[in-house]
């Protein structure tokens, strides 16, 4: 602690800080650009300057930068004193040299921090008379938009880029009054989080292209708070809407989540939500091959109701991307013994595994934050920046975080962001990897192996007996694997807090329980470290511990007639099981009743399909894979702009669905009363309760808001229907209103904040109001509760250990790689990913590939026992010889572990089928 | 090969030059050739690091650069000894580098120059006393890329020395290793800057480093660094032979600095060159010694020592060159190279010249100095070309003052208002020539502004 005397005030601080950040924490406002809260000061941009006063008796004082200036004890400072003010003027003078004045055509234009400290620092009058600067833009793919003239050269943006997410291909260029931000020459930006150079950029240089051509002003956007359904990481999300699309998804700061940063999956993997060819109305089929008629909801639901009643047994599949109250009003529908997760057999193994894990390995799960406080990490089967992006980021800002240590011990402070690189250059706390193939943070790595599923367990199982020599022998190891073994496992031990990371990738549970012995045996030996899990899917982990059978169960209890009717939940059925064998269950199933937002092949089967919401239009409550149950808020009333849709949550749809087949009055059914159902239902969930403030919740008497108070044209946005505005949608689910009517503001601290807006801060940066201090925790306490704890107990080692991985003459391994674009469901349903995703390839081994005698884009067909698929061979220099790499989201009767027979395919006919039905599936909204 | 057509010549005599009073020049002939390694040691070479290495421990090195106060010879005129001294060294500290700054760009200057392309040999030892001194592992000269001459020199230099065993492993006997390695630089002014030059040397865009640290206790590659100019390492070999107070009476009454300094004196006088000369000689005797000015025209002002220095007038020349005297008299003392102007030269030309070339040479990381230079550099063509306004001198001096120290990043922009500063102060009715308008709207492309 400090006290720091500002403009004749006094406050306690934290020391440690440097001024500007201790002075935006006490909410003073103070200019600035190139400082940002997670990555630290700089000193470039000069428009931080106050004046710093020696002492008591001083009183001229000299200008110094905050962001440079430790925040000392008894420092004294003035930002309102006029030298300094003028100065900071200046700066904005000159950085507006060569700004163009393009505000009213710029997309940051409402949310532009440059805009916000122009008008702070009082500049308002252009005196340089002479020609600007101007600059060729680049072309930087579906996701950037690119401005070069807006540029004001603060350098964030290659900071994060290149320091913070470890890109690469994005540069300064230049020199003098001449930057360039850029690549070296147009193209598509390679890292995975390029899209928060939107939120990093402090002006229009870097902005939202998904968003650009249906573009909307922050403040004309309806919001609300939201949770990323792209993965398990659980971000949290404030999507945008404007007349019933979702126009762009803002980051939401969360203190435990994702900080600032999302990933591009997550920022730009919406556009399914956005689909012109979405289920708007109920649709009934008489018969299979009929094409399907618009049904009113009564009728929908009489329908519906009445297939279910004549039904000797109903099947109910869930989803792992729908939320807890959707899967919990199926499972209440068809009763427990008939419920199935929807998840596949192998995966919902290794699901279960991994929440067993979590309670019964000693060690807790961290959150992505607290994932940057370790200093050394293991990772076992998992690409994380393929899997679970923004954990990736995480562990990259932990790996890097030795250069802190270092510097610390020099007297370097953390925020001096350059210095803290200078002195530590590539330190990195250790990091190791075990992969089939190349990771995203190998750069980073200490060491890296591309193993078989098999040797990733055995090598983790190694090192688990040198941590513990408890743990079982690993059998036949090799001297090298041992050495490597103790290697890691004196580097995990000699940590101050040692992270362990492995996950369901690639659908290997000895995978899993290799990472649950390393960290089984940490805490055997008492080491503070933690174990985190990778999921797959926004709420894998949640529907795992409401639980439920397989869906190989259910396809099986419908194809041998156990069965005749099945609910299928925002899952399509396709995307998890062999088309031969869904088709046939669907086929002979005498009812099928299908709920989703989108048009899916299993859809096209259904006598009744029920539109539902997307998360954009839905409340639900998802678990992520570090077990925090959170919830999404609905954005907007789909009904409002497109009076003629019927969508209704899945819960909704659910609930009239058994009211009516069992003949009850449908009555009053309202979010609040559903999660407490499920709360009270399930012991393991109970506490999701307090996941998020009840309908009921005020602020001082007030809803909260979900646009902004400038929010325009609403009397106008129906006018093309009927010139008389209706009443605003209301919500019964939550406390927010569908208008700008309703509290916005900072002052009284809320966990569930919509959009960051405070006076004079209209750009992300915002967020630093609402926080308790800046880059700390939201001032109410971050959303969300934790419901996966660790248990005390006696827990054994898992002791069936694998065998080694031996290739075969004429058959190889699969293993499904995950794709961070193109390997998720409903993402890959979004225009600008598919655009981003790579090509769709066969990962073969540069052995393998001789021996077969192909080489790269030969096409092969790769055939197992339950699935086939044809496709371009990629020759990979570090694939072990033996496994086959099959990218997830391809064919899903092809599944990790099971053996393929390779064959030479004459044309590349199966390509083009699979690209054009991708053109088919592309469908935006006109 | 012929140096005559170089200005960087040294235009005293060998009789006049002798190892008691000229200790940087006196090893250098007539005919401006390198001297080799033969001839350097015949002439005392290497006896100050074999006496250094084997008699003398780092700490007494740097106590006696300390006592004999040499200041540094790049422009800054921080004491050699003091820096040396707070180097980080010790058991839990890596060895780190030792660079020498021959990246000599500064406008007017071509002193470093000489001793590069004449007497390699002595930058050499005076390193391997500098490394011995500050426990530093392996050095690097960082040459500017344009100086071909003298990178063959210290080429030649490096490898005769390597030879002989001054440098690599257990030098002369001691156990100390150390080796140099040349880096040519690509052609940037602000490698001058010592922590840009470690950024260019790391292979990172040449963009100066927050102090602190420093690059004592972080520098090339997070290690201990310490960068000093080609001057500083050529004065260290005498100073350990002789002693601190040897060198301090090299000046005697003349300054409180101590040793000699290689003056010299360019523009429209009749015999530009270089002198070695007693710290605190005047400008008058300097401007005597260069025949005084060509062709009959009067002085009209001089800048001390280089370009991002402040002018001075005629009057200040009998004041002795050396950096407390000429810091008081409102400019520095920087290289200690004069550039004349005489009556006939427009003040506001050559600072529109001098503005063009820090506003090109900036690094572009802080706003005030790559925004704000260019914009004193319009408005000085502006005024150059008859196109100025009311207000555009107010402006200037607002700019000067924005751009003044510690409101930059470094000192690069400090260093370019020095010369606009100073210029405004003694030369204001040039400047308000140019002003022809009221104030105006913005143009649309109202002035031929060339290409900043």
């Amino acid at each position: 602690m400090a006290t720091i005397h500002v403009d004749g005030q006094s406050y306690d601080v934290d020391g440690a800080d440097n001024l500007l950040s201790a002075c935006l924490s006490l909410g003073l406002d103070v200019p600035y650009f190139c400082w940002h809260p997670a990555m630290g000061s700089v000193g470039a941009c000069r428009q931080c300057a106050v004046k710093q006063y020696k002492d008591a008796d001083d009183t001229r004082g000299m200008l110094v930068m905050s962001c440079m200036t430790p925040a000392a004890d008894d420092s004294r400072i003035s930002i309102s004193d006029a030298e300094a003010r003028e100065f900071r003027a200046s700066v904005i003078e000159w950085l507006m040299i060569n700004h163009p004045h393009d505000c009213p055509v710029c997309e940051e234009g409402g949310h532009c921090h440059l805009q916000d400290m122009t008008v702070m620092t009082g500049h308002d009058r252009r005196r340089y008379r002479f020609r600007k600067r101007t600059h060729r833009n680049q072309e930087l793919g579906p996701f950037i938009a690119h401005e070069m003239n807006r540029c004001i050269t603060c350098y964030r943006c290659v900071r994060f880029y290149r320091d913070y997410a470890g890109g690469t291909d994005l540069g300064a260029f230049g020199a003098n009054s001449n930057i360039y931000f850029g690549r070296h020459q147009d193209g598509v930006l390679e890292s995975a989080f390029s899209g928060n150079l939107t939120e990093v950029c402090p002006t229009g240089v870097f902005t939202d292209k998904t968003h650009s051509e249906r573009y909307t002003r922050k403040w004309d956007l309806q919001f609300a708070p939201s949770i990323c359904h792209q993965c398990a990481s659980g971000c949290n999300i404030s999507p945008g809407e404007r007349y019933g699309d979702i126009r762009r998804i803002e980051n939401r700061y969360h203190g435990e989540v994702n900080r600032f940063f999302l990933c591009d999956r997550g920022r730009f993997g919406y556009g399914y939500v956005n689909r012109s060819d979405r289920p708007l109305r109920p649709e009934w089929r008489s018969d299979r091959n009929d094409t399907a008629v618009t049904l009113e909801v009564d009728a929908a639901l009489g329908r519906g109701a009445d297939l279910l009643r004549t039904s000797r047994r109903v099947i109910g599949i869930g989803s792992p991307r729908a939320s807890l109250e959707s899967n919990h009003q199926l499972r209440e529908l068809v009763g427990e013994d008939n419920f199935s997760t929807g998840i596949a057999a192998q995966e919902l193994a290794c699901l279960t595994a991994m929440n067993a894990l979590n309670r019964n390995c000693g060690l807790p799960t961290p959150t992505l934050r607290d994932v940057e406080d370790h200093d050394a990490v293991l990772v076992l089967g998992e690409d994380l920046i393929a899997s679970a992006a923004r954990a990736g980021l995480a562990v990259r800002q932990a790996v890097t975080a030795r250069r802190t240590e270092l510097a610390a011990e020099r007297d370097i402070p953390s925020w001096n962001d350059e210095a803290v690189r200078t002195l530590g250059q590539d330190s990195y706390h250790p990091l190791y990897i075990a992969y089939p193939i190349a990771t995203g943070l190998d750069d980073i790595s200490a060491g890296s192996w591309t193993l078989a599923p098999a040797d990733i367990a055995r090598l983790g199982f190694a090192v688990a007996h040198a941590i513990d020599a408890e743990a079982p022998v690993v059998e036949d190891l090799d001297e090298s694997t041992r050495r490597e073994a103790e290697t890691i496992a004196k580097r995990l031990l000699a940590a101050r807090r040692p992270l362990v990371i492995g996950g369901g990738s690639l659908g290997s549970p000895v995978v899993i329980e290799a990472a649950g012995s390393v960290a089984r045996a940490l805490s055997r030996r008492t080491r503070q470290g933690s174990l985190l899990l990778v999921r797959g899917e926004a709420n894998s982990t949640g529907l795992t511990m409401l639980g439920g059978e397989s869906l190989e169960w259910a396809l099986d209890e419908l194809d041998g007639a156990h069965a005749d009717a099945v609910v299928v939940l925002e899952n399509d059925l396709y995307q998890r099981a062999p088309r031969e064998q869904v088709d046939a269950v669907l086929e002979r199933a005498d009812a099928v009743i299908v709920l989703d937002h989108q048009r899916t092949a299993t859809w096209q089967h259904a006598d009744l399909g029920l539109p539902a919401a997307a998360f954009s239009e839905a409340d639900g409550t998802l678990v992520s894979l570090e077990g925090r149950a959170q919830r999404f808020f609905q954005v907007f009333d789909p009904r409002y702009i497109r009076p003629e849709t019927r969508i209704h949550e899945s819960w909704r749809w659910l609930h009239a669905l058994r009211a009516d087949m069992l003949r009850q009055d449908t009555g009053e059914i309202t979010f609040d009363a559903v999660t407490r159902a499920c709360a009270e239902h399930y012991p393991e969930l109970h506490d999701m309760l307090g996941s998020s403030p009840s309908a009921d919740y005020r602020v001082r008497g007030l809803k909260l808001a979900r646009e902004p108070h400038r929010y325009s044209g609403r009397t106008a946005m129906r006018a093309h229907l009927d010139v008389s505005e209706p009443r605003a949608s209301q919500d019964v689910d939550s406390p927010f209103t569908f208008s700008m009517e309703g509290y916005n503001g900072f002052d009284r601290p809320r966990e569930e904040v919509a959009f960051a807006w405070a006076p004079g801060w209209n750009s992300p940066q915002a967020w630093n109001k609402f926080t308790d201090e800046v880059g700390g925790h939201l001032s109410a306490g971050d959303p969300g509760v934790r419901l996966l704890h660790p248990c005390p107990g006696q827990y054994d080692y898992f002791v069936a250990l694998p065998e080694r991985f031996t290739p075969r003459d004429s058959a190889w391994q699969v293993v499904v790689l995950p794709r961070l674009f193109g390997g998720e469901e409903t993402s890959s349903r979004a225009t600008p990913i598919i655009e981003r995703a790579a090509p769709v390839t066969l990962r073969l081994s540069v052995d393998d590939a001789q021996r077969l005698g192909c080489s790269d884009g030969d096409l092969l067909s790769v055939v197992t026992d339950s699935g086939r698929t044809n496709l371009p061979v990629q020759l990979d220099a570090v694939l072990p010889v033996g496994l086959v790499g099959i990218p997830a989201g391809v064919e899903p009767g092809l599944i990790s572990g099971d053996w393929a027979e390779l064959k030479a395919e004459a044309t590349n006919h199966h390509q083009g089928q699979i690209m054009g039905q991708r053109d088919d599936e592309t469908g935006g909204r006109p | 090969m012929s140096v005559s057509r170089y200005r960087s010549q040294l235009r005293q005599s060998a009789a006049e030059r002798r190892a008691e009073t000229h200790p940087l020049t006196w090893r250098l002939g007539e005919d401006g050739a390198m001297v080799g390694l033969g001839e350097y040691l015949d002439k005392d070479g290497y006896v100050a690091a074999r006496k250094v290495l084997n008699h003398q421990s780092p700490d007494d090195v740097v106590a006696t650069m300390k006592d004999a106060n040499v200041r540094g010879r790049g422009g800054a005129g921080f004491s050699a000894g003091m820096k040396w001294s707070l180097t980080m060294k010790g058991q839990d500290i890596p060895r780190g580098y030792l660079v020498c700054n021959a990246d000599e760009m500064e406008p007017g200057t071509f002193k470093d120059r000489l001793l590069l392309e004449q007497l390699p040999h002595l930058l050499i030892e005076g390193m391997i006393i500098g490394g011995y001194a500050n426990h530093s592992r392996f050095g690097y000269i960082f040459l500017r890329g344009e100086y071909v001459e003298a990178a063959r020199a210290l080429a030649r230099a490096i490898d005769e020395a390597r030879a002989a065993g001054w440098l690599g492993n257990d030098i002369a006997d001691s156990g100390y290793d150390f080796d140099i390695a040349l880096h040519t630089g690509a052609g940037r002014y602000i490698c001058g800057e010592e922590t840009a030059l470690i950024n260019s040397l790391e292979g990172n865009r040449a963009n100066p480093r927050a102090k602190p640290p420093f690059p004592g206790q972080s520098g090339a590659w997070g290690k201990p660094t310490v960068v000093n100019n080609v001057e500083t390492f050529c004065n260290a070999p005498a100073v350990m032979l002789h002693g601190a107070r040897w060198y301090q009476d090299l000046s005697g009454e003349l300054s409180n600095d101590g040793g000699t300094k290689l003056y010299g004196v360019s523009g429209k006088v009749a015999m530009p060159g270089l002198w070695e000369l007693p710290i605190g000689t005047s400008g008058s005797e300097l401007l005597e010694r260069a025949g005084g000015m060509r062709d009959g025209r009067a002085l009209k002002a001089w800048l001390p020592g280089g370009g991002s220095t402040g002018f001075l007038l005629p009057e200040h020349l009998d004041a002795p060159l050396d950096f407390d005297t000429i810091g008081e008299l409102g400019s520095r003392m920087g290289t200690g190279l004069l550039t004349v102007v005489n009556e006939d030269q427009s003040v506001l030309s050559l600072v529109r010249n001098l503005e063009q070339f820090f506003a090109r040479e900036s690094c572009g990381w802080c706003t005030p100095c790559r925004d704000g230079l260019p914009w004193t550099v319009k408005i000085l063509q502006a005024l150059e070309h008859g196109e100025g306004e009311r207000g555009d001198l107010e402006m200037l001096d607002k700019l000067g003052g924005d751009l003044g120290p510690g409101k930059t990043f470094c000192a690069h922009a400090p260093g370019a208002a020095m010369p606009l500063q100073s210029a405004l102060k003694y030369f204001r009715e040039e400047f308000e020539r140019g002003v022809v308008h009221p104030p105006r709207a913005a143009h649309a492309d109202p002035i031929p502004v060339g290409v900043v």
